[in-house]
C-alpha cells in the first residue's frame, strides 16, 4: 500500500488555490456522462450529492434510513465553527487552523486543516442562503457563541438543533436535484460491498431493506459518506443504525483504515440507567459554559447533592485546570470524570456520574437567562431522568460520540483505492486525535460542498465515463459473496440475541479500549474479540428471511462487521505507544496524570491494510510534518 | 387549465372557497336574524300591520322601480342559492376526500384538541342543508306548513307554525347545530383565509363563540317567543287589514 | 411494572393486520418506550420468533424515525415528546397499552409498525428549498434578518418530519408538515424570490400524494413533538392566496402588455 498524501506545493495559504488551478477539469458537456455513487446522506453525503448534481454529474445517492433527512448529522446540537471573526475578538483563518491542529494534538495533516479553516467561511454563507435559521442578534446580524474550549466566539448555532438545520439545508438542496432528475435517490438501501474493477472503484452492491433485494450499481466513482463507528461500543450517542459496514467493506477491498483507535468520548452525556439502556443521550457541551462540574469530597457520599455543603464539594476541573476550568477540551474533561469515578467519588447509580451544577449560574444570571440558553436541554434531561435540573444538579458521564479515525484519504479525499472517496466522519480526519466542539459539522460540509466537487473532477477527467457496467463479473462475484453472508447469518439458528453479543463486545472495548487504555488490557481485548466473534457466528439468532424487511438481519450484519473491526481498533491502540488527544495510554502520562505525547516516534497517521480474514493487518505510516505550527505539549492549566 | 381551476383543484383552494362562501352566508344569517327579531317589534301604528310583515313587504318591494316587484329579492335569492350551492358542493368534495385520506380509526381514539363542533362540521352541515330545504318549504312556499299558511302573513304564519311543539323542537335543534357549525366555521374562516396568528388565535376563537351563540339564540328567540306566548296570537283585525292591503 | 401490550402486526402492505397480545412482566420505569420494545424483541428473538418491526434511529427525538400511536395518541401521552423520549415512568403498573402504526392513506404500512413516509420527501422535492447552488451564496451578514423573524422561522423549521401530524389528523392531512416548511422559507428574506412558486407546487404535491385537507381540528399541533403551531397553516393559506392573486395579476399584466 502506497500512501501519497498529494499535498500541493507552496506556502500553506496558497496550496488550495494553487491545487484548484492545477487540477484537471471535466468539460461541462461531458459531466453528464459520468455517474457518481454517494453513500450516506448526512451533511457530507447530501451536500456532496447535491453539489455534484449542480455541476452536471449524474448522481446515485443511497441511505439506509427511510428518508435522507434522517441521517445522524441531524442530532448534532451545539453548532458549527467558522473563522468569520464577526465578534471582532481576534479570530482568523489562522487561529481556527491553529486551534484545530493543537486541539487534535498534532495528529492531523496541516494542509488539510488549513484548507478546512479557509473554507469554513464559505459554509456559513452557503447555509444562510439556503435558509438555515441561525441565531441572530437584534440588529439582524448572525450571533455567535464560544464553544468547547475555544477562546473566541466563532460558533454559529440554531438553538440546540444546529445539525438538524444544517442537514435540512443539504437535504433541501438534494431534494431539488432529485426533482430535477439529476440525483436518483435510494432510501432504505444499505451498501454491503464496494466493487473494484482493475484497481478502480466502479460500483457497489446494496440490499434494499424493504424488499431484501440485492442489487448492483455501477458508477465512475464511489464516495463514502457513511459516518463513524462509535456504535462499536454498543452504547454511544450515535443513532441505532450507525455502523462501520461501508467503511469496513471498503477496507477489505483495499482501502487503508487510519487511526481507528482515535475515538472521542463526549463528556456531557446522561448516565446509564440500567441494563436495558440502548443508547446514550448527549447534551450539548455548551452546558459547560455555565454549569460547574463537581463530585463530593468524601468517597461514596450518598447525600442528595443539594445537601452537600459548598466546602465538601470538589470542583475538580476548576481545581486542576484553573485557567480553562470547566471548559477544557472534551478528552480532558472526559478523562477527569472517569478518573474521579474510578477513584470512588462518582455519583448516581453505580457511581458512574458527576454533577453538572447550574445553581451558581441561576443565582448569578437568573432562572430566565438559564432557561433561554438551555431550556430545551433541561427539558430533555428531565424527560429522560425524571429529575429537574433547575433544582438539583444534573448527573453526567462521558459517552462515545465521534470517531476521528476512518478511511485514510489523500488531500483530494481519495482513499488508497482510486475512484473511492471518503468524506465527513467516515474519513480519518482533519481533527487529528481529538475533535474540537462544533468542528464536525464544519468538516462534513467543507468536504461535501467545497472540496470533493472539485477534487473528484481531477480523477474523473482521467477515466472514460461508463466504462464498466453491472454485467461485469466483479459485480456478480460481489453479489454472490453478499448473498452468502446473508444466508450464513440466517442459517445459524442460535439462541443468543444479537444485542447481547454486541453488548459483550461493547463492554469489552469500553473497558479496554475506551477512555484510557493500557497494553495489557488491549492484548486481553485482542484475545477475547475472536472468541466473541466465534460465539456470534455459532450462537446468534437471526429469524425471518432475507427476502423482506428484516431488522434483525440488518442489525446482525452490522454487528458482524463491528466484531471484525474491533480488532484493528485495538491493534492500533496497542501500537500507538503514546498518549495523544482522545487516545490515552496509561503507561504514557506525565506525573500529574496528563497525556504524554511522543512526537519523535509517533507523529504519524497509522494506516492499516487488510491482508485477509484472520490475518494480522499491516500498518503503514503517513508521517505528519508541522511546518507552520510548532509541536507543543497541550496545556490547559 | 385556468388559474381559477388550478386554484379550486387543490384542497387549500377549495377551503378558501368554502371560507369565503361561508362568510357570505354568515352575513346573510346576520341580516336574516335581525329581520326575524322584528317579530318582537309589535304593530306598526302607521299601517296597523305587524312590523315583521312590513319588513317582509319591504324586502319584496325594494328596488321595484328598477327591477320590478320582487326583482331584488329574487336576485338576492339566486345569489344566495349560488353561494350556498358552492359552499355545500365544495365542502362535500373536501369531506369525501378527507374521509378517503384518513387511515381509519385507532383502537383507542383520543381527541386532544378537536371539539364536538369541529368533528360534526360535515354531518351538522348536512343536517343544516336538510333543515334549510325544510325551512324554505315551510315558510317561503308554505308547502310543509299545514297550519293555515297565508302568503305575506309572516307573523301569523310563524305564530301558527310554532304552536306545534315538534316544529319548535326542529327549529331549536337546528339552531344548536347552526351554532356549533358557526363556532367552528367562523374561527376556521380566519385560519383558512390566513388572517389568524399567534396573538389573534384566542380572541378569534372567543369572537367566534360569541357570534355563534348570539346568532343561535337570536334565531331561537322567535320560535320560543311564539311557543311560550311572549309573542301574542295575531289579532284577526290586523290579519284582515294586511289581507286587504294585498 | 407489569404491562399488557396489544401490538399491531402486519406482514406487508398487501395483507391485513391485527393486534397481537404480549405480556410484559418486568418493565423498569427508567426504560424508554422503545427500550421496552427492545426487551420484548430480545425475548422474541431468543424464542426464534420474528421481532416486532418498528422505525427508530437516533432515539433522542430529532431524527423523526419513530412513529408509534400509543393508546390512540401519536407518540404517546406526553406532549412535545417523541416515542423514543417517552419513558415508562409515565405509565402505571398493570396498564394495557395499544401500539399501532401511523394510519393514513398516504402512509401505507410496510410492516408491523413501520409505514412508508416517502410522500413527505416528495412534498419537499416539489419546492421545499431555496434554489441556491453551492458557491453562489452572498456573504452571510449581507442579509440582515430580524431576531423575531429568525426565531419564528426556526419555530417552523424545527419540524422533524415524523408524520405525527398526519397520524393524528382525522383527515390524514399533511398541512402542518407542509405549512412548517412553507412558513420557514417564507418568513426568511432568502426564500422570497421563489415563495409563490413554492407554495403552489408544494400544496399541489401534497394533494396529489393523497393527503386530506385541513378542517382545523388542531389535533396535529397537539401531536407534534416539536410543538409546531397551526398558526403556520394560517400563514401558508395566506401565502397561497397571495401566490394566486399574484399569478392572476401577472396574467392580466401579460394581456395588457400585448
Amino acid at each position: 500500500m502506497e500512501l501519497n498524501s498529494k499535498i500541493p506545493e507552496g506556502p500553506i495559504q496558497e496550496k488550495w488555490d494553487r491545487h484548484r488551478f492545477e487540477m484537471k477539469l471535466v468539460n461541462p458537456a461531458n459531466k453528464r456522462k459520468y455517474t457518481i455513487i454517494v453513500i450516506g446522506t448526512g451533511l457530507a453525503g447530501a451536500s456532496a450529492a447535491a453539489s455534484f448534481a449542480e455541476l452536471g454529474y449524474n448522481v446515485k445517492s443511497f441511505c439506509f434510513q427511510d428518508s435522507p433527512r434522517r441521517a445522524h448529522s441531524i442530532a448534532a446540537q451545539g453548532g458549527i465553527n467558522a473563522a468569520k471573526n464577526y465578534q471582532n475578538d481576534g479570530d482568523s483563518i489562522w487561529r481556527l487552523f491553529y486551534d484545530t491542529v493543537k486541539g487534535g494534538d498534532y495528529r492531523a495533516r496541516e494542509a488539510n486543516v488549513y484548507r478546512l479553516a479557509q473554507i469554513s467561511v464559505n459554509i456559513i454563507d452557503q447555509c444562510v442562503a439556503q435558509g438555515v435559521p441561525f441565531a441572530r442578534e437584534y440588529g439582524g446580524v448572525l450571533s455567535n457563541r464560544s464553544f468547547g474550549g475555544a477562546q473566541v466566539s466563532r460558533t454559529f448555532y440554531a438553538r440546540g438543533q444546529t445539525g438538524q438545520q444544517l442537514l435540512l439545508g443539504c437535504y433541501s438542496a438534494l431534494s431539488r436535484q432529485i426533482e430535477a432528475g439529476k440525483v436518483k435517490m435510494y432510501p432504505y438501501t444499505e451498501m454491503l460491498d464496494v466493487v473494484i474493477v482493475d484497481g478502480h472503484a466502479k460500483g457497489i452492491v446494496t440490499r434494499n431493506l424493504r424488499t431484501g433485494k440485492i442489487e448492483s450499481h455501477a458508477g465512475d466513482a464511489v464516495v463514502l459518506a457513511t459516518g463513524g463507528y462509535s456504535n462499536v461500543f454498543f452504547l454511544s450517542t450515535n443513532a441505532m443504525g450507525c455502523n462501520v459496514t461501508a467503511s469496513w467493506r471498503a477496507y477489505k477491498r483495499g482501502a487503508g483504515f487510519a487511526n481507528p483507535c482515535f475515538t472521542q468520548i463526549h463528556p456531557t452525556c446522561i448516565p446509564v440507567s440500567g441494563d436495558h439502556q440502548s443508547k446514550l443521550t448527549l447534551m450539548s457541551e455548551s452546558l459547560r459554559n455555565d454549569g460547574r462540574i463537581w463530585v463530593p469530597k468524601k468517597k461514596g457520599d450518598t447525600r442528595a447533592p443539594t445537601e452537600i455543603p459548598e466546602e465538601e464539594r470538589d470542583y475538580y476541573l476548576e481545581r486542576r485546570y484553573p485557567s480553562f476550568g470547566n471548559l477544557v477540551p472534551r478528552d480532558v474533561a472526559s478523562r477527569a470524570a472517569k478518573e474521579r469515578c474510578d477513584a470512588g467519588y462518582g455519583v448516581g447509580p453505580g457511581g458512574l456520574g458527576v454533577y453538572l451544577d447550574f445553581s451558581d449560574a441561576i443565582k448569578r444570571l437568573g432562572r430566565q437567562v438559564i432557561e433561554d440558553r438551555y431550556g430545551n436541554l433541561f427539558e430533555m434531561y428531565e424527560r429522560i431522568t425524571g429529575e429537574n435540573p433547575y433544582e438539583t444538579p444534573m448527573r453526567i458521564f462521558p459517552a462515545p460520540h465521534y470517531t476521528m479515525g476512518g478511511l485514510w484519504v489523500d488531500y483530494n479525499l481519495m482513499t488508497t483505492v482510486p475512484g473511492l472517496y471518503a468524506i465527513g466522519e467516515a474519513n480519518f480526519s482533519d481533527h487529528g486525535a481529538n475533535r474540537l466542539g462544533a468542528s464536525a459539522l464544519m468538516q462534513g460540509l467543507a468536504d461535501g460542498y467545497f472540496v470533493i466537487p472539485y477534487t473528484i473532477g481531477d480523477y474523473l477527467a482521467g477515466v472514460a465515463p461508463g466504462s464498466v457496467d453491472t454485467s461485469h463479473s466483479a459485480f456478480s462475484d460481489a453479489e454472490r459473496e453478499v448473498k452468502q453472508k446473508i444466508e450464513k447469518l440466517l442459517s445459524i439458528n442460535g439462541k443468543a440475541s444479537i444485542d447481547s453479543i454486541h453488548k459483550q463486545l461493547g463492554r469489552l472495548l469500553w473497558d479496554k479500549c475506551g477512555m484510557s487504555r493500557n497494553a495489557e488490557g488491549l492484548k486481553e481485548a485482542l484475545s477475547k474479540i475472536p472468541e466473541i466473534r466465534e460465539r456470534f457466528w455459532r450462537e446468534v439468532s437471526v429469524p425471518g428471511s432475507g427476502e423482506d424487511l428484516n431488522q434483525a438481519l440488518e442489525k446482525a450484519g452490522r454487528v458482524a462487521d463491528f466484531l471484525e473491526f474491533a480488532e484493528i481498533m485495538c491493534h492500533d491502540a496497542l501500537s500507538r505507544e503514546e498518549s495523544c488527544g482522545a487516545h490515552f495510554r496509561e503507561e504514557y502520562q506525565t506525573e500529574d496524570g496528563e497525556a504524554l505525547r511522543n512526537d519523535n516516534d509517533y507523529c504519524y497517521g497509522a494506516v492499516w491494510e487488510f491482508k485477509g480474514d484472520n490475518q494480522q493487518p499491516v500498518m503503514h505510516k503517513e508521517p505528519f510534518t508541522f511546518e507552520y505550527i510548532p509541536l507543543k505539549q497541550r496545556n490547559y492549566k | 387549465m385556468g388559474p381559477i381551476c388550478e386554484f379550486y383543484k387543490t384542497t387549500v383552494g377549495k377551503k378558501i372557497v368554502a371560507a369565503v362562501t361561508g362568510a357570505l352566508l354568515f352575513l346573510f344569517l346576520v341580516a336574516h336574524m335581525v329581520g326575524n327579531l322584528k317579530a318582537f317589534a309589535g304593530i306598526d301604528p302607521a299601517t296597523g300591520m305587524y312590523k315583521l310583515d312590513v319588513y317582509a313587504r319591504f324586502l319584496r318591494e325594494f328596488g321595484h322601480m328598477v327591477l320590478g316587484y320582487s326583482g331584488v329579492l329574487w336576485l338576492t335569492r339566486i345569489g344566495l342559492l349560488v353561494v350556498f350551492v358552492i359552499h355545500v358542493v365544495t365542502v362535500i368534495q373536501l369531506t369525501l376526500r378527507n374521509r378517503a385520506a384518513g387511515g381509519g380509526s385507532y383502537a383507542k381514539n383520543r381527541y386532544l384538541s378537536s371539539t364536538v363542533a369541529s368533528r360534526t362540521m360535515a354531518i351538522g352541515g348536512l343536517i343544516l342543508l336538510a333543515y334549510v330545504i325544510y325551512h324554505i318549504l315551510h315558510f317561503t312556499t308554505g308547502t310543509l306548513h299545514f297550519h293555515g299558511f297565508k302568503h305575506g302573513h309572516v307573523y301569523a304564519n310563524a305564530y301558527n307554525a310554532f304552536q306545534v311543539w315538534w316544529v319548535v323542537l326542529i327549529y331549536c335543534v337546528a339552531m344548536v347545530i347552526l351554532g356549533l357549525h358557526l363556532y367552528h366555521g367562523l374561527w376556521s374562516l380566519f385560519q383558512t383565509l390566513g388572517l389568524d396568528g399567534p396573538r389573534t388565535n384566542r380572541p378569534l376563537r372567543c369572537l367566534a363563540g360569541v357570534l355563534a351563540v348570539v346568532i343561535a339564540l337570536g334565531f331561537m328567540a322567535v320560535p320560543l317567543g311564539f311557543a311560550s306566548g311572549i309573542l301574542p296570537a295575531p289579532t284577526t283585525q290586523v290579519t284582515t287589514q294586511t289581507a286587504l292591503l294585498r | 411494572m407489569k404491562l399488557t401490550l396489544y401490538i399491531w402486526r402486519q406482514k406487508n402492505s398487501s395483507t391485513k393486520g391485527s393486534f397481537e397480545r404480549f405480556q410484559m412482566d418486568d418493565v423498569s420505569p427508567d426504560m424508554s418506550f422503545l427500550e421496552m420494545l427492545d426487551v420484548l424483541n430480545e425475548k422474541l428473538l431468543v424464542e426464534g420468533k420474528e421481532p416486532v418491526a418498528f422505525d427508530h434511529d437516533c432515539r433522542e427525538g430529532i431524527c423523526g424515525a419513530c412513529s408509534l400511536v400509543i393508546n390512540g395518541q401519536a407518540h404517546g401521552p406526553m406532549e412535545r415528546t417523541t416515542a423514543c423520549q417517552l419513558h415508562m415512568r409515565k405509565f402505571n403498573d398493570g396498564d394495557t397499552i395499544y401500539i399501532e402504526p401511523w394510519r393514513a392513506k398516504a402512509f401505507p404500512v410496510v410492516k408491523d409498525l413501520i409505514v412508508d413516509r416517502s410522500a413527505f420527501d416528495r412534498i419537499i422535492q416539489a419546492g421545499g428549498y431555496i434554489s441556491v447552488p453551492t458557491g453562489s451564496a452572498p456573504e452571510a451578514n449581507n442579509i440582515p434578518i430580524s431576531k423575531d423573524d429568525a426565531d419564528l422561522a426556526m419555530d417552523a423549521a424545527a419540524c422533524i418530519g415524523c408524520g405525527a401530524c398526519v397520524a393524528a389528523c382525522p383527515n390524514g392531512s399533511a398541512m402542518l408538515f407542509t405549512a412548517a416548511k412553507v412558513s420557514h422559507l417564507a418568513i426568511l428574506p432568502q426564500g422570497a424570490p421563489e415563495r409563490h412558486r413554492r407554495v403552489k407546487a408544494m400544496i399541489e404535491r401534497m394533494d396529489s400524494e393523497g393527503f386530506g385537507g385541513c378542517t382545523n381540528h388542531g389535533e396535529c399541533q397537539k401531536a407534534c413533538p416539536k410543538g409546531i403551531s397551526i398558526k403556520f397553516i394560517s400563514l401558508m393559506n395566506r401565502e397561497y392566496i397571495k401566490a394566486n392573486l399574484a399569478s392572476l395579476a401577472r396574467d392580466k399584466g401579460e394581456v395588457t402588455a400585448q
